[in-house]
């Protein structure tokens, strides 16, 4: 029994965690390729940029000796992030990308101009919080939720931070209103018209420019929730999600760039198979050694645990080769 | 008109070159010089494979820690517990196994021979794969576990003359650009790019992990150069101070000579019939593949041609610098650094690579020291004012080069997007 603890402590929650990141991360990315057809390669560092404005934030509300007593201050100030961010993510695309979709520039100069704001932010970040690292819990402290498994034999209880609930539950917070947003809403109706054949939504009177800022509005809040949620997990870093992004591309192109429930579905496949990747199954398969025909080593991962990020790369190539546009049909340039 | 503008660009470069030099002294201008010579080279190749070819490989890092890998196994000394301990044997155990295992792969793959089809072949290949992999892992982990613990911890080098090694690493880079090029070269632009950065990421997992072959974040060093090294030129009496300058000279000649010949050809081939077939496939492959030109493998074939170049100047690097560290290797520094080098110059044009090579590296270089003065300047003034000092502007200052980069290329982008000296299209009238 506390080997299925362990199991479930080590690839489910860790999955989980690690998948709700990779999946608001991939909602923005999809969206905006859906929409703006380029890969937005930046995205990675506006998530970044979302973490280190929720961390001044953070600062401020300290510094004001604002404290929260039930959850850690970062998830509060996380809407006020978001609304800064996303607002910096239009002016982002109002002074970069704007002016070369203005002049009819390709998918592809887009993308080379996305890894230019890719370094203007990262530079940025870097010059003003140098290259070490940051925590949401210098003052604060960490909690740990352990839950006690009421079953013969269990002594190993399953284990999480709170944030790490907070973020998933956040994320399901979000995925709804996303859900509903684009189902219900006359916008949302106008993204995924447009996401379709932007010509035809243009003719039919959809107003594509509100469409392409909304766009930007909800993939800069996404990110800068991601970004949040990333660095209450972890620690806070300039390239922080710079490392990420690649898996998260391949969330996105995994469920099918253009389509946001495919994202979804990337990202959890990617997280729960990086950590399904690295965990130690002879772990599971002590007990039951006995029965099977063969010895267990006493190390049975499927990759070694450095190798953990190139599980991501693996299935985005597989996937590739295998149905270029994704599980669910994706869009193309 | 062209040519006349070129010739002022480069003008100013020699100007800004000799500028810097003066300011730096001939020591640091030397090393910058074979560096950014070496990027040029780099440049080419991807001028080859962007601008010639229109593919867009965001995967050069793997190829230039694949050169840097090849250089360091041909000319480091020979490591001779390793040879006379059992890690040979199991290494070729290990190979015979990928043998093995890549033979079973190619099997099932062509499985419909023998008449399993579909969800069969399916199912085949995808147990074949398991069992590769299976079958590699259980050789190479002893025999890597060994060689790390008793069998002199790495497989070592084989002395030979580093030029060698270049060249091997033009190979090897080809090689691995062959596999690379065969999987990913069907897909369209995005999703290019991001395979190839997979892919390259995927490699710079495996050099840095696997240490009985690279030492991984051990690193290598020293790696012997080419041409004689300072100390060298210190034993025929030379002074120190001297001795750095003419060793990097000589090392400069021997990279400006490769660079030459490789311009050489592929500014032939550029002009030739291969290039004009080249561009036709650029700018439209579906009117050249109806026009029975085979796109898939003329890409193939610009997408090795390049990646031979980036080997070769991956292990000029590294060669260079004298020591293999794949922990240092960034996407930044080593794919995005020559993408913007390429854009800047102008894609299509070997002049326009080579001066956008050139250009770029410097300014990436010097943004460091010219960041340093200025926060020094500002943070005196500041301290003046009484708001006291920026902290830590060392570590910030050397930061700065990324920002500049993302400027320089937006700049480009939006003001000059065929580069500064941009291609050239004759017409025949």
């Amino acid at each position: 029994m506390n080997e299925l603890i362990f199991f479930f402590n080590n690839v489910m929650v860790a999955g989980v965690v690690l998948g709700s990141i990779y999946a608001v991360g991939a909602i923005g990315v999809t969206l905006i390729f859906g929409i703006l057809r380029f890969a937005h390669f930046a995205h990675g560092d506006m998530m970044t940029m979302g973490g280190f404005i929720a961390f001044l934030l953070m600062l401020g509300c300290q510094a004001l000796g604002i404290t929260t007593p039930l959850v850690p201050t970062g998830f509060i100030v996380l809407p006020v992030a978001m609304v800064l961010t996303a607002i910096l993510a239009l002016g982002i695309d109002k002074g970069f990308y704007a002016p070369l979709r203005a002049r009819g520039a390709r998918p592809v100069t887009l993308l080379i101009a996305s890894i230019g704001v890719t370094l203007i932010i990262q530079g940025l970040i870097r010059l003003s919080f140098g290259s070490g690292t940051w925590s949401f819990f210098e003052t604060e402290q960490k909690q740990l939720i352990r839950i006690p498994v009421p079953l013969e034999g269990a002594t190993r209880t399953i284990n999480f931070t709170q944030p790490q609930l907070l973020m998933v539950l956040s994320t399901v917070i979000a995925v709804v209103a996303l859900h509903l947003f684009l189902s219900r809403s006359r916008l949302g109706k106008a993204m995924r018209a447009m996401a379709d054949n932007a010509d035809l939504a243009q003719v039919s009177g959809i107003n594509t420019k509100l469409v392409v800022r909304v766009t930007w509005v909800i993939a800069g809040g996404l990110a800068a929730m991601a970004g949040t949620m990333l660095a209450l997990d972890v620690n806070l870093k300039p390239d922080l999600a710079f490392n990420i992004v690649l898996p998260i591309f391949a969330a996105a192109i995994v469920g099918g760039l253009g389509k946001p429930f495919g994202a979804i579905a990337g990202g959890y496949l990617i997280g729960f198979a990086e950590t399904a990747a690295i965990f130690n199954w002879s772990v599971l398969l002590k007990p039951i050694a006995g029965v099977l025909p063969f010895e267990v080593p006493a190390t049975m991962a499927v990759v070694p645990t450095e190798y953990k990020l190139t599980v991501a790369f693996v299935i985005l190539v597989v996937v590739l080769l295998w149905r270029p546009t994704g599980i669910f049909k994706g869009a193309q340039t | 008109m062209m040519a006349r503008r070129s010739l002022v660009l480069f003008a100013g470069l020699f100007l800004l070159f000799a500028v810097i030099g003066w300011v730096l002294g001939a020591a640091n201008i030397s090393l910058l010089l074979v560096q950014s010579f070496a990027y040029a080279l780099i440049a080419l190749g991807l001028n080859i494979q962007w601008g010639y070819g229109g593919l867009f490989n965001f995967g050069i890092m793997g190829m230039l820690m694949l050169g840097g890998a090849a250089v360091t196994f041909i000319s480091y000394p020979v490591n001779a517990p390793f040879w006379g301990s059992e890690g040979p044997l199991m290494l070729g155990k290990a190979l015979m196994a990928f043998l093995a295992g890549f033979l079973l792969v190619w099997g099932a793959r062509h499985a419909d021979r023998v008449g399993i089809r579909g969800r069969w072949k399916s199912a085949l290949t995808i147990l074949a794969w398991i069992v590769a992999y299976i079958v590699y892992r259980s050789q190479i982990d002893p025999a890597a576990a060994y060689i790390e613990k008793v069998g002199g911890g790495w497989v070592g080098g084989l002395g030979l003359h580093p030029v060698l090694g270049w060249l091997f690493g033009g190979i090897l880079a080809a090689g691995v650009a062959y596999v690379v090029g065969k999987i990913c070269l069907g897909l369209r632009t995005d999703y290019l790019a991001i395979a190839t950065i997979g892919i390259s990421e995927i490699i710079r997992a495996l050099l840095k992990n696997m240490d009985w072959l690279t030492r991984g974040t051990l690193t290598v060093s020293p790696i012997p150069w080419p041409t004689p090294i300072p100390q060298d030129l210190q034993a025929q009496g030379v002074s120190i101070a001297d001795s750095f300058i003419y060793a990097r000279l000589g090392f400069l000649a021997l990279v400006i000579i490769f660079l030459a010949i490789a311009f050489f050809l592929i500014q032939r081939a550029y002009g030739g019939p291969w290039g004009r077939m080249m561009r036709a496939i650029r700018d439209n492959h579906i009117a050249a593949a109806s026009m029975g030109k085979n796109v898939t493998r003329r890409q193939l074939e610009i997408f090795v041609l390049g990646s031979v170049l980036m080997g070769i100047g991956g292990a000029m690097l590294v060669s260079f610098q004298q020591i293999y560290d794949p922990g240092s290797y960034q996407p930044i520094n080593h794919t995005f650094l020559i993408w913007v080098m390429v854009i800047v110059g102008g894609a299509g044009n070997n002049w326009g690579a080579v001066f956008g090579a050139l250009l770029i590296y410097i300014t990436w270089m010097i943004s460091d020291p010219v960041a340093q003065w200025l926060f020094n300047g500002i943070s005196g003034w500041s301290t003046d004012m009484g708001w006291g000092a920026i902290p830590e502007i060392q570590s910030r200052a050397s930061q700065m080069r990324v920002f500049v980069l993302g400027v320089v290329i937006t700049i480009a982008l939006r003001y000059a997007p065929r580069g500064l000296i941009p291609e050239v299209v004759k017409r025949e009238v």
